[in-house]
């Protein structure tokens, strides 16, 4: 085994670990902290994948912006440990749902043609990234700053609301 | 670049060793620099009695802190107060690794340098909220909370005005930027970049005047309230290395870092002084506003960075834009940046000037309806 599969190996139970802390923890702060560190763990998988521009966003949306936006909704609100099971009636639907999209995920591995080996892929640059993003994927990236615009302005029209003007 | 081992991971390995040993160093050595310097600042002498000119006083301080009772609140949340001092002080060792100090001294030069520190010492915001909460004290929680608001709000003018560089260097790795300023260094042409820099840059230290999150005669000291002995000493660790690396960042994206003014060929030793003369005024310059400008309000704080601060940053990325899309010549970009840094400099003294903050009379009355 190579250091690089082993470091998989390790990223990956510790992305797993993070990821079933989120659904197993009792306390919803603990649960939003696991997820910083699945996410984070996701992270370092695409540094092995030899895509850097992509892990460093990752960090920066997600283990440094949105989960704390989700940790300060918290915080503010009253956060109790949850007594009692954490599933409930609604088992079944659940069971099908998540079987529904292991099946979904596992298809989607096994139909895919992989390109090559993974120490064969090739670097994409930032330079790379920016010409695709404004020339050939100009229009979807400009319905996405709408979609913002959007969020931006109805956030200020709600906060302006409480105001009573 | 030269390898330290034959393998990779070998020398990844000493490379980080190295950094964890000199990093603490240094560390203590800086917290007497403070010390010394506020003191001096304040018409008083500082440490003096342990060693001379009270050199030895870290040392002592720090067998001080190591020795000391490693001390939990009985309600606190153990693993989250436990492990928030790692969340704050592993993302600054892990920025440490991308800043390269001289031509030949850096961890590893990345390609994305500049994008990797950034997005890495954002991490740190997580440990702040975690020590808040984990600590299950209220003015840790605030501390915390206040800690979280600033820190990702003044990021933003922080990483637009970096972007502003990345755009007229038409790069993200800070070796290629610095060695594009051997004739003129950035802030030449990036004025107002460089005033928001290091106003977001002090903010992302929460030194004052932007200490709201630990300011003692409000929160007490914020998420650091419940920690004491070694766990206190790495919430000072990871203040004190952020310092170092804000103050180095800027050198090598506004002052030419290890380049200018004697070009990209000069010795090694030459190179090392120039960083370390440059990244000291930044420090000293952090330290002089700490002892001499009064602490920002919340809602003033929350004001400069979203109403000011925010919107120049724009501006300046429009400008870099123009001048670079149409190909004017660079003096155009020192002058409209100069203008834009002067109306923004206007703007703050005269909305300063009109809330009385340069007088200071706003009564105690008011601020406690604004602890949040």
């Amino acid at each position: 085994m190579t250091y690089e599969e082993a470091l998989f190996y390790v990223i990956a139970a510790i992305t797993v670990a993070g990821a079933l802390g989120v659904v197993t923890a009792r306390n919803v702060i603990h649960s939003a902290l696991f997820l910083i560190l699945a996410l984070l763990g996701v992270a370092a998988v695409y540094v092995l994948l030899a895509s850097e521009f992509l892990a460093i966003v990752q960090v920066l949306v997600y283990g440094g912006a949105v989960t704390i936006l989700i940790l300060f909704a918290m915080m503010l609100t009253r956060v109790r440990d949850i007594e009692g099971p954490l599933d409930g009636p609604q088992r079944p639907f659940a069971a099908l749902a998540a079987t529904v999209f292991l099946g979904t995920t596992v298809l989607a591995v096994t139909q895919t043609e992989w390109r090559g080996e993974t120490d064969e892929a090739t670097v994409v640059t930032i330079e790379q990234i920016g010409e695709a993003l404004f020339s050939t994927w100009a229009m979807p990236f400009e319905i996405a700053s709408l979609l913002l615009m959007v969020a931006l302005i109805g956030a200020i029209v709600l906060a302006r609301g409480e105001e009573g003007e | 670049m030269f390898l330290l081992a034959d393998n990779v991971w070998l020398d990844a390995l000493l490379r980080m060793t190295i950094v964890a040993v000199l990093v603490p160093v240094g560390v203590i050595l800086l917290t007497w620099v403070e010390r010394k310097v506020i003191g001096r600042l304040q018409q008083r002498l500082g440490p003096m009695h342990v060693g001379p000119f009270g050199l030895l006083q870290g040392i002592a301080d720090t067998i001080k802190l190591m020795t000391k009772e490693d001390v939990r609140p009985d309600s606190a949340d153990r693993p989250t107060f436990e492990l928030a001092v790692f969340v704050i002080v592993v993302p600054v060792f892990m920025a440490a690794v991308a800043i390269p100090f001289t031509a030949d001294i850096f961890v590893r030069n990345m390609a994305l340098g500049l994008f990797y520190f950034l997005a890495v010492s954002s991490l740190g915001i997580v440990g702040f909220v975690m020590a808040g909460w984990g600590s299950d004290n209220k003015y840790a929680l605030l501390g915390g909370v206040r800690a979280g608001a600033q820190l990702i709000s003044y990021e933003i003018p922080l990483i637009l005005s970096a972007v502003a560089v990345a755009m007229l260097g038409q790069s993200l790795s800070l070796y290629t930027l610095v060695e594009l300023q051997d004739n003129t260094p950035f802030i030449a042409y990036q004025p107002l970049a460089f005033v928001i820099f290091i106003i977001a840059g002090l903010a992302e230290l929460y030194r004052q005047p932007f200490d709201i999150p630990v300011a003692e005669s409000e929160v007490v000291g914020g998420p650091t309230v419940e920690y004491s002995g070694i766990r206190w000493s790495m919430f000072q660790m990871a203040e004190f290395v952020s310092l170092v690396l804000i103050s180095a960042l800027a050198s090598l994206l506004f002052l030419g870092g290890w380049v200018w003014p004697f070009g990209a060929d000069n010795a090694t030793w030459l190179q090392v002084v120039l960083m370390v003369v440059k990244t000291s005024a930044f420090i000293l310059f952090f330290m002089w506003m700490r002892v001499s400008v009064p602490r920002l309000r919340i809602d003033q704080l929350m004001a400069l960075c979203w109403q000011i601060l925010l919107p120049f940053a724009f501006l300046q990325i429009i400008i870099n834009g123009l001048v670079l899309v149409y190909d004017w010549p660079s003096w155009t970009l020192t002058i409209l940046s100069g203008a834009a840094a002067i109306a923004m400099g206007a703007i703050i003294y005269r909305v300063a000037r009109r809330s009385g903050v340069l007088y200071q009379t706003s009564g105690a009355a008011e601020q406690v309806g604004l602890v949040l």
